[in-house]
């Protein structure tokens, strides 16, 4: 018809092909992974930790990343929740309305949150010379912690804020204190909310690398103590590619497939546990 | 019994309070600890000569940022240039003209893009994106790449950053009022119309932040670059030549820079630059989405 209505259906074409594109990338990646990761599986790979000459292409299996990675992550993972939730609380709960305080805490955690890892990394590098440890398990859990807290943060703060200001004042009017109505109400009612973000907050600390790179170091064995260097999946799959050796590229992309599969795990259980955990909300 | 209680909640407001104070100077926390790290190498070179000084040597002390620094540039402008049309494009279609159904199933899928570790991002790059430009892209402007280039390191930032720039800007354009469209359409406007100079022109501080945010992000992401730009610390001239970020150069050299004087120096001054430099945009981008949100309201 008329040019408008051409350049309508021009742009209306273009974006649904950019959405396309977008999504095709996605579905590519994932299917790179598969196709190259699942023939390098075995069970060997998930249930040995390296043997002598791993890297070189002899027998063995990454145990060693996934329990490393599992007790990181999840090390970070509780730490940052111990931080987390009470700040978050504290904002929405204690803290007085339009307080100078909340505004800053918000920001600061919107700027942390884009603070890349490496930082975080370099920043745990800084805070193990000022205790004097070497890279351990602990100054792992530090660094992730600490990268993950403004995730996490940010994601409980978005659904304790939308609890109704009315059930506060309906648990106050109780005589509860505000620590009673935070705990017993507040995180009752958000629950579902805050269990989603501490999976994804745990999906990021299993997958970080860079933040890990100087702070938990590498080992070939399970870590049994805090003080011990642990090593971690995604730099296992970084290693393992930068060998010149095929059998070990393979279980590379096998590693990855693992990792892949770990995070897709969590991304559908946390959708899972959102509609699931909904029984104590007050609608 | 009751004192016991008020007591609790006192005792329970101290610690969020303090919790609270700290976390929210966390960032100037970081600050501090890299820069007093990073003063070995600052009470011996000069800033100016450190930034754009272009002579890498760590072995003979001489510590030039520029390449990595141009490095960093490159792979991000790539990335920039590619992801904004199609993100944008994306998200309006996303907003203005998707069915709830489409929207629906698209908004988890994109989530888990931003979910995937940046690792796994690297080997897909290493498995698709270098071979694709070594193989086709290259021999299509005659020259030779080993394909671990800027290009390589700029499609997969892209990718890394399509979840980000869609999800600030579709909110952006969802926050724009509707008696503003409707008000469009009712003059007889058409859709993509009402699109280009009403949406997008009440839009544009939000969708910059957006794009700012995204930019800061691929400016600091390391592992996926690190994997695919090829790590060679020249200066590059074009889009097909090897680069060597910043992130990429920190992460690369943990093993060396504890046993070269003023190596780690240098190496947590450039993190400090790196945070400086995601820091500015960030605080900017934040600043001017606050402002959009209120002039909304």
């Amino acid at each position: 018809m008329d040019r408008r209505r051409i350049e309508e259906r021009i742009f209306k074409g273009l974006m649904i092909f950019s959405t396309l594109v977008i999504l095709s990338a996605l579905v590519l990646i994932l299917a790179t992974v598969i196709v190259k990761g699942l023939p390098a599986m075995n069970v060997a790979m998930i249930t040995q930790t390296p043997k002598g000459g791993y890297y070189l292409g002899k027998e063995g299996g990454i145990l060693n990343a996934i329990v490393g990675s599992v007790y990181l992550a999840g090390g970070a993972t509780v730490l940052s929740i111990l931080v987390s939730l009470p700040v978050v609380l504290y904002l929405n709960v204690y803290a007085k309305k339009g307080s100078r305080l909340v505004s800053f805490t918000r920001f600061s955690f919107d700027v942390l949150w884009g603070v890349p890892s490496i930082v975080y990394g370099a920043f745990g590098f800084t805070i193990m010379l000022f205790f004097g440890l070497r890279a351990s398990l602990l100054c792992g859990i530090i660094a992730v912690g600490l990268l993950v807290l403004p995730i996490m943060s940010r994601a409980m703060d978005e659904v304790i804020r939308m609890i109704p200001k009315e059930l506060l004042d309906a648990s106050y009017s109780l005589g509860a204190t505000r620590f009673e109505t935070a705990f017993k109400v507040v995180v009752r009612q958000a629950l579902p909310g805050i269990l989603t973000a501490v999976l994804i907050g745990f999906g990021r600390g299993i997958g970080d690398a860079a933040s890990v790179i100087f702070t938990a170091g590498f080992s070939d064995s399970i870590p049994y103590s805090l003080l011990r260097p642990a090593a971690t999946l995604p730099l296992a799959i970084f290693f393992q590619l930068g060998t010149p050796f095929v059998e070990v590229q393979d279980r590379a992309y096998a590693s990855a497939f693992i990792l892949t599969v770990v995070i897709l795990v969590i991304s559908v259980a946390s959708r899972l546990l959102t509609r699931r955990f909904t029984r104590h909300i007050v609608r | 019994m009751d004192s016991k209680r008020l007591l609790k909640d006192r005792l329970a407001g101290r610690v969020m309070f303090v919790l609270t104070v700290l976390s929210g100077l966390l960032v100037f926390v970081m600050a501090i600890g890299l820069y007093q790290r990073s003063r070995p190498i600052l009470a011996i070179k000069s800033l100016r000569e450190l930034l754009f000084s272009t002579s890498w040597h760590p072995l003979k002390g001489e510590f030039g940022f520029l390449p990595f620094i141009m490095g960093s540039l490159w792979v991000t402008g790539v990335a920039v240039v590619i992801a904004i049309p199609l993100c944008l494009l994306t998200s309006v279609y996303l907003s203005e003209y998707a069915s709830r159904y489409v929207r629906e199933w698209t908004k988890p899928l994109i989530d888990l893009l931003a979910g995937i570790p940046s690792v796994i991002y690297g080997v897909w790059g290493v498995l698709v994106v270098v071979p694709l430009i070594k193989d086709h892209i290259a021999p299509l402007f005659g020259t030779f790449s080993s394909g671990y280039s800027i290009l390589a390191g700029g499609i997969v930032l892209a990718i890394m950053v399509f979840p980000i720039i869609i999800h600030v800007s579709s909110e952006v354009f969802r926050s724009v009022p509707y008696e503003l469209r409707e008000a469009s359409l009712s003059l007889g406007a058409t859709k993509w119309q009402t699109v280009k100079y009403v949406v997008l022109r009440k839009a544009m501080p939000g969708v910059i932040a957006a794009v700012v945010l995204g930019l800061s992000r691929a400016f600091g992401e390391t592992m996926a670059v690190l994997m695919v730009a090829g790590n060679v610390a020249k200066v590059p001239s074009s889009v097909l030549d090897p680069a060597y970020p910043l992130p990429a150069l920190i992460a690369n050299n943990y093993g060396e820079m504890l046993s070269v004087p003023l190596y780690d120096s240098a190496l947590l001054l450039a993190s400090l630059i790196l945070l400086a430099v995601v820091l500015f945009f960030n605080v900017i981008a934040r600043v001017v989405l606050i402002r959009v949100e209120r002039s909304i309201q």
